[in-house]
């Protein structure tokens, strides 16, 4: 296992394109969204070998969309975070990560079912929870004027 | 990673197509499997989940990070303990509070109970899927004993959210120790009864041996983690790769089986309540006495950034990710639970067996519903 330090000198060397910071417990990498799937591909190939996703979701920036990606590596134990903005926000849309890692798949089609955000090449994007014809509701400008019931400060 | 192929398999006119669900007695839940059926035989799984999707990603929105520890509980409702403590571990790093050593080693035996009476239940209900009534009797004629100690101490059986970002509710009961002390010797004698019941139960074995074989590969592919990952050889208990807490300062095994299926799963887990008796012994000599909770303002605000927590639950590894901008209420909450990863992977591994294998391979993954619809 690696120190903070010398996985964001690893990672500077790795990703050119990438701010690598070393963030506040683990190193974090930002690309821009049409180096995404280009980044994730190579930190799965690479020496340190990120082989396991532990998790993948979205959050709304308003009006940015954040998507966070959190890795391991079952060899070494390194984890890390690779996190991207999408900026269009009436039709996002990203590359998908699940023919690097299936279990992307499936946490993929959550974010879509529950931020919208859509994923080229996905094999299977279906909503997950909720029917077809309810909005997004993790989205911060999400309003259910029935059910939700909103603490005010 | 190569090796996991991905091939959806047409559906053809002759296959049947039916619905185990959502309210079949295997699944322990309301989850409805889609089968594709050529004969007896499954060509396909297709999990349909969100009967019992509560938001509480969202709810947690709206909620201070003391409120959320209650919402937790309500997730993975076997392993509530892990789950409040991942929150409590969460807020407690970010602001940098010193647990008291008392609340740390009391933390240790709750979540080791924890885990045996979850084991336990799944151990009671397994076999009940696979037929052996017995060990229903068997299983819960225990459990009971670990929901006594937690009553006696909380008051509540189940979803008892003992645990607070600081330190613990109020103080356990001045009997807290004997009495676990008292479960773990009386657990030793009764664990030969189990293995007498089932694990040496030659139809079980034949019903288990070599069913839903999941390779290493696959596990890690499909992110499949705790006693079920465990039971492929991949390592993945947070316990020691990530030790929060005082894990790093007890001794345990880490139980590894190479074959990866049903029977290894179930191996894994018969193991591990011996390695949590092990760590209860331990961890109970070393409850001193102090204060039960470090001083926490009553409003937590938690400082702007990111927090990510690992804990390993009694079905894998639990990840608790928030968002903070600073106010009351976080930004945004997200766990990434342990059974929505294990799950998916019944379409890989359950292909090609029978249907009343698929009881065998789904139970042997030991899923809880409300953790994966959240």
């Amino acid at each position: 296992m690696k120190s903070n330090e010398e996985l964001v000198k690893y990672f500077t060397d790795l990703l050119p394109h990438a701010q690598v910071s070393e963030g506040k417990q683990y190193v974090e990498i930002v690309v821009d969204l049409d180096k995404w799937h280009e980044t994730a591909k190579t930190l799965a190939e690479c020496e340190l070998k990120f082989d396991f996703m532990v998790d993948i979701t979205a959050v709304d920036y308003i009006p940015k969309f954040m998507i966070v990606c959190h890795l391991t590596s079952t060899t070494t134990r390194d984890f890390i975070v690779l996190k991207t903005y999408i900026e269009d926000r009436d039709n996002p849309t990203i590359d998908t990560l699940s023919d690097i890692w299936p279990t992307a798949e499936f946490q993929e089609r959550e974010i879509y079912d529950l931020f919208g955000i859509r994923f080229n090449n996905h094999p299977d994007l279906r909503r997950l929870f909720l029917e077809d014809d309810y909005g997004y509701p993790l989205r911060k400008d999400f309003r259910d004027d029935i059910n939700m019931i909103e603490l005010k400060n | 990673m190569s090796e996991v192929i991905k091939n959806y398999i047409v559906r053809e006119n002759e296959d049947y197509i039916v619905n185990m669900g959502p309210q079949h007695p295997s699944t322990h839940g309301v989850l409805r499997l889609e089968l594709v059926l050529s004969g007896e035989t499954v060509k396909q799984v297709v999990p349909h989940i969100g009967y019992i999707h509560r938001g509480i990603e969202k709810m947690c929105e709206y909620d201070t990070y003391k409120q959320i520890v209650h919402l937790t509980d309500r997730m993975d409702y076997l392993s509530a303990h892990i789950n409040n403590e991942a929150v409590c571990l969460l807020v407690e790093n970010a602001l940098e509070i010193e647990v008291p050593e008392r609340v740390k080693y009391i933390r240790v035996v709750l979540d080791e109970l924890t885990r045996i009476a979850s084991h336990q239940l799944w151990w009671s209900a397994y076999g009940m899927d696979l037929g052996a009534l017995t060990a229903f009797f068997y299983g819960m004629r225990d459990r009971e004993k670990i929901l006594d100690i937690f009553e006696e101490s909380f008051g509540s059986r189940l979803l008892h959210s003992f645990n607070t970002p600081g330190g613990l509710m109020h103080d356990v009961h001045p009997n807290f120790q004997k009495h676990a002390m008292e479960f773990v010797k009386y657990f030793r004698k009764k664990l030969p009864e189990y293995k007498q019941l089932l694990t040496d139960n030659v139809i079980f074995r034949n019903r288990t041996q070599g069913i839903g074989v999941m390779s290493r590969e696959t596990a890690i592919a499909y992110g499949v983690t705790g006693p079920s990952g465990r039971g492929s050889g991949f390592s993945c208990d947070v316990r020691k790769i990530a030790p929060y807490g005082v894990y790093d300062q007890l001794e345990f095994e880490q139980i590894l089986y190479e074959q990866g299926d049903s029977f290894a799963r179930y191996m894994v887990r018969m193991k591990e309540m011996e390695q949590s008796l092990n760590i209860i012994e331990q961890a109970v000599d070393k409850i001193t006495d102090g204060p039960f909770t470090a001083k926490v303002k009553p409003i937590i605000k938690l400082p702007e950034g990111e927090y990510y927590q690992r804990v390993e639950t009694a079905r894998g590894e639990l990840g608790v990710y928030v968002v903070s901008d600073g106010k009351k209420f976080p930004y945004r909450v997200r766990f990434r639970s342990p059974n929505f990863s294990n799950l998916f992977v019944l379409n890989t591994i359950a292909r090609g067996h029978l249907i009343a294998d698929l009881v065998a391979i789904s139970g042997s993954l030991d899923l809880v519903i409300p953790d994966i619809d959240r």
